[in-house]
């Protein structure tokens, strides 16, 4: 009995090593949405045309019917610009693009709308950041592909870049376009 | 040319170190003398290799030899001279280098202080360590060297990362490695320990100082880390229960735990096997810690070098060190003879009860640390907080606590409630008085600070009253019933111990302050305007570009008022061109009863005029979570002095040394 409890730790590291091997195999960078095939939670934003409560905007249940891309970002984030060409080359492909202005001022949001020029086809304005912590949002930009039915298919960290976009997003949405 | 030369003596150290792995070893089992003084030679030479490999990198970067790629990855022409020779260690290659540079120097260490050593164990413990050193010198030359050329040279390099760039990281990295490495020494002594079949009184003492020696310099890293991150991240926080921080406090954690159970070995001869099995865990812990952190199988805000494939060779490392630790911990430690029994009362049951909650704490952050990845195995991602942290710590860390001030007031072997109570109940009263004090002050809402700070108080008188029991021992005549000789006769250790508990206390005092009163305000200020913060009162004078070294900043200005104190404080945000990345130093007037502490984010270009988003906040007592690990640290060093640990246990009847108190 004595000598069961001498194995103990013994038995318990073997465990745990083997534990730190798997998770060896694991991307830590890699976040996944937890809203992967689920639909996306339910919001009814204003736009960014008028004042709060006014304006087109729109809700997640306009989001459906054909895939679409839901894309998070703000006036103040330095990334923005840079994804902003991708983003203007996949409106222009037909692919309808959401975009959600996170913790922004309406007037900001149209200022950088208009110095950029505005690939999207609705803008809300989630000016308290709730929505967007509904959607599990870390950081901007990020976006989310949503299909026909409108559930969340994936979910983009970061910048869209140019090989992302044909490497990856494209394939992706021919695949939801050709779901049932 | 140079770099070769280092290169060269890092492969000679490799090879001393094969030799010393093995031939002492072997000189051990079959009893041949020459064989076991091999290992004193092989581990002072491989400690001067490596010393000479250390500089070489040193000199390395201070000559900004960009050749070197690692010099180029990390140093830049116009970094000033004390960053670009921090930035020797501020890498993973460099810092693997430290790494084993500091182990041989331990190595060196048990062949020139161990004279007193039986020459077995001296033989099998610096064999053990050679082991160790072989592993990550294998690891260093192979996966991490840092003496890689690159052809062609460029003309300036990368600059070394600028949050590193900091008087702080010039001290925190090599005092968390003397920590963590100085472990392995107590790790090799228990392996080779359970080799021998013996752990006795004699073992415990020679093991002592060293525990000491790696226990000291990590309590000084973390509190440094910590003081680090409260002003160079701008977070205005002084612990985020950051991985690579639980990494740093479990060795920790443990580390204290087995200076205790050493005592218990040592006194008493109990708790063996049990002072052997904290010994292998708390270096396993260290090193665990490195892989956390290399093997990118957490994410931290401690952004090494990720690297998978490293991360395979040190899992492996701690399968074979720990694992085989452990493996021979189940086949010998059950034949190490049990010492001698003790009542459920005494100062050996207090130790014990020490061990378990400080086992248990350990468990809590272990768990909490890695749930994660355990998760993770299951293909879950979670992250886990400081709530939790909060929620399961506290009840543990309480008991642990309060036990701290009864422990040294216990007698050995036997003691009784009864006559422990009266010892403790001035301070228990007292802390009483400040519980129901603290309540009326700060609010019954804020109950558990109140809480803290009688806890506070128990801990710092307990460590005053652990001195005056001291000095007014048994038939003591004199002044107010205290003897000049015992006060002159009281042992370091006994200093030590009352002050690194009393450190607890004031440690204790500043955290509970900062969870209770603490107060922060976030917003956009233009110049002129002001705001209430707690106590404070800070108005934002003017905003201005500078030019540094390596670096452009906008530097704020602003008044800080607390009762009729007025401070001017200046705090930046600095942008390091080279890297493009940006650093906060937040301005901060520190005092005796808190610090204020001002962070400033982007400039605003607005209709409004220019705008500046402030971060102000007042910190009570802050400065005592620092000032009590500095003096838990100094209390260690105190212990460390204490010259009966350089005197072999033979001679210990001899001296006049901690008389058995009787039981009163």
């Amino acid at each position: 009995m004595k000598r069961l409890l001498f194995l103990l730790p013994i038995v318990g590291f073997i465990g745990l090593l083997g534990v730190f091997g798997v998770g060896l195999t694991h991307d830590p960078k890699l976040l996944p949405s937890q809203l992967i095939d689920r639909p996306l939670p339910e919001f009814v934003l204003p736009g960014i045309e008028a004042v709060p409560g006014g304006g087109p905007g729109f809700a997640s249940v306009s989001i459906r019917g054909e895939p679409a891309l839901l894309n998070v970002f703000a006036s103040w984030c330095a990334a923005c610009p840079q994804e902003h060409p991708v983003l203007t080359q996949i409106a222009s492909e037909g692919v309808p693009v959401y975009g959600l202005a996170w913790k922004d001022e309406p007037a900001d949001s149209r200022g950088w709308l208009e110095k950029w020029g505005n690939p999207y086809k609705a803008v809300a304005a989630d000016q308290r950041g709730r929505t967007a912590i509904d959607l599990g949002v870390t950081g901007v930009p990020e976006t989310f592909i949503v299909d026909k039915r409108g559930r969340v298919r994936y979910k983009q960290i970061g910048p869209i870049s140019p090989d992302q976009w044909t490497g990856t997003i494209k394939p992706l949405l021919a695949q939801l376009r050709a779901e049932a | 040319m140079l770099a070769e030369i280092g290169h060269f003596a890092l492969i000679l150290a490799l090879i001393t170190a094969i030799i010393q792995a093995v031939l002492p070893m072997v000189g051990a089992v079959r009893g041949d003398g020459a064989l076991m003084a091999l290992g004193r030679t092989t581990a002072q030479l491989q400690a001067a290799l490596l010393a000479l490999a250390f500089a070489v990198l040193m000199a390395s970067f201070a000559r900004a030899d960009f050749s070197v790629a690692l010099v180029a990855q990390h140093s830049a022409l116009d970094q000033p001279l004390p960053y670009r020779l921090a930035a020797t260690w501020g890498n993973h290659e460099g810092s693997m280098l430290l790494w084993v540079l500091i182990l041989a120097l331990f190595g060196g260490g048990i062949a020139a202080f161990g004279d007193n050593l039986r020459a077995s164990l001296q033989a099998r413990t610096l064999s053990i360590q050679a082991m160790i050193t072989a592993a990550f010198l294998a690891f260093s030359l192979f996966t991490s060297n840092p003496f890689a050329r690159l052809i062609p040279a460029p003309l300036n390099g990368s600059e070394l990362n600028p949050l590193l760039q900091d008087p702080g990281l010039v001290f925190h990295p090599p005092l968390l490695y003397l920590g963590y490495v100085g472990f392995s020494v107590t790790f090799s002594f228990a392996v080779a320990a359970l080799l021998e079949g013996r752990a006795d009184a004699a073992w415990a003492r020679w093991m002592r100082p060293w525990v000491l020696a790696a226990w000291v310099p990590l309590t000084l890293g973390i509190t440094l880390g910590s003081f680090w991150a409260y002003y160079e991240l701008g977070w205005g926080g002084w612990w985020f229960w950051d991985p690579v921080e639980n990494a740093s406090l479990m060795p920790w954690l443990l580390g204290t735990a087995l200076l205790h159970s050493a005592i218990v070995t040592e006194k008493r001869q109990a708790l063996a096997g049990w002072t052997i099995l904290l010994a292998i865990l708390a270096f396993s812990l260290s090193l665990i810690g490195t892989f956390l952190v290399r093997s990118g199988i957490l994410t931290s805000v401690h952004a090494f070098a990720v690297d998978p494939e490293r991360g395979v060779f040190i899992l492996a490392m701690i399968g074979v060190a720990t694992g085989g630790a452990l493996a021979l911990f189940a086949v010998r430690a059950p034949l190490l003879r049990s010492g001698a029994m003790f009542s459920s009362v005494s100062r050996e049951a207090g130790l014990t009860l020490n061990n378990l909650f400080l086992m248990a704490v350990t468990s809590v952050v272990f768990f909490g640390t890695f749930y994660p990845v355990i998760m993770e195995a299951v293909d879950q991602k979670v992250s886990v907080g400081a709530p939790y942290y909060n929620m399961v710590f506290a009840p543990l860390a309480i008991p642990l606590l309060l036990l701290v001030t009864v422990g040294p007031m216990l007698a050995w072997k036997r003691d009784s409630l009864s006559t422990l109570a009266p010892k403790l109940k001035w301070v228990g009263l007292a802390a009483i008085i400040t519980f129901v004090a603290g309540g009326f002050i700060l609010g019954w809402s804020n109950i558990g600070s109140a809480f803290g700070m009688a806890l506070a108080l128990w801990l710092i008188a307990g460590g005053t009253m652990a001195l005056v029991k001291r000095w007014r021992g048994a038939g003591a005549q004199g002044f107010g019933g205290f003897s000049l000789r015992l006060v002159r006769t009281t042992p370091p250790a006994v200093l030590g111990m009352a002050l690194a508990h009393a450190g607890l206390g004031v440690l204790v005092a500043g955290i509970s302050a900062m969870s209770a009163m603490s107060a922060e305000k976030i917003l956009v200020m233009r110049p002129g305007e002001s705001v209430e913060v707690g106590v404070l009162n800070v108005r934002y004078l003017s905003l201005q570009e500078v030019q540094g070294a390596n670096y452009r900043a906008i530097q704020a200005r602003f008044d800080v008022r607390r009762g009729s104190r007025t401070r001017t404080l200046v705090s930046e945000r600095r942008i390091y061109p080279n890297s493009r990345n940006q650093t906060t130093e937040a301005g901060i007037d520190a005092g005796l009863l808190g610090n204020s502490y001002i962070a400033i984010g982007d400039a605003q270009q607005g209709p409004a005029g220019d705008g500046l988003v402030v971060r102000s906040y007042w910190h009570p007592l802050v400065g005592w979570i620092w000032f009590g690990g500095l003096m838990m640290a100094m209390g260690g060093a105190a212990s460390l002095a204490d010259r009966r640990y350089r005197i072999g246990a033979a001679t210990r009847q001899v001296l006049p040394v901690a008389p058995p108190l009787p039981a009163e």
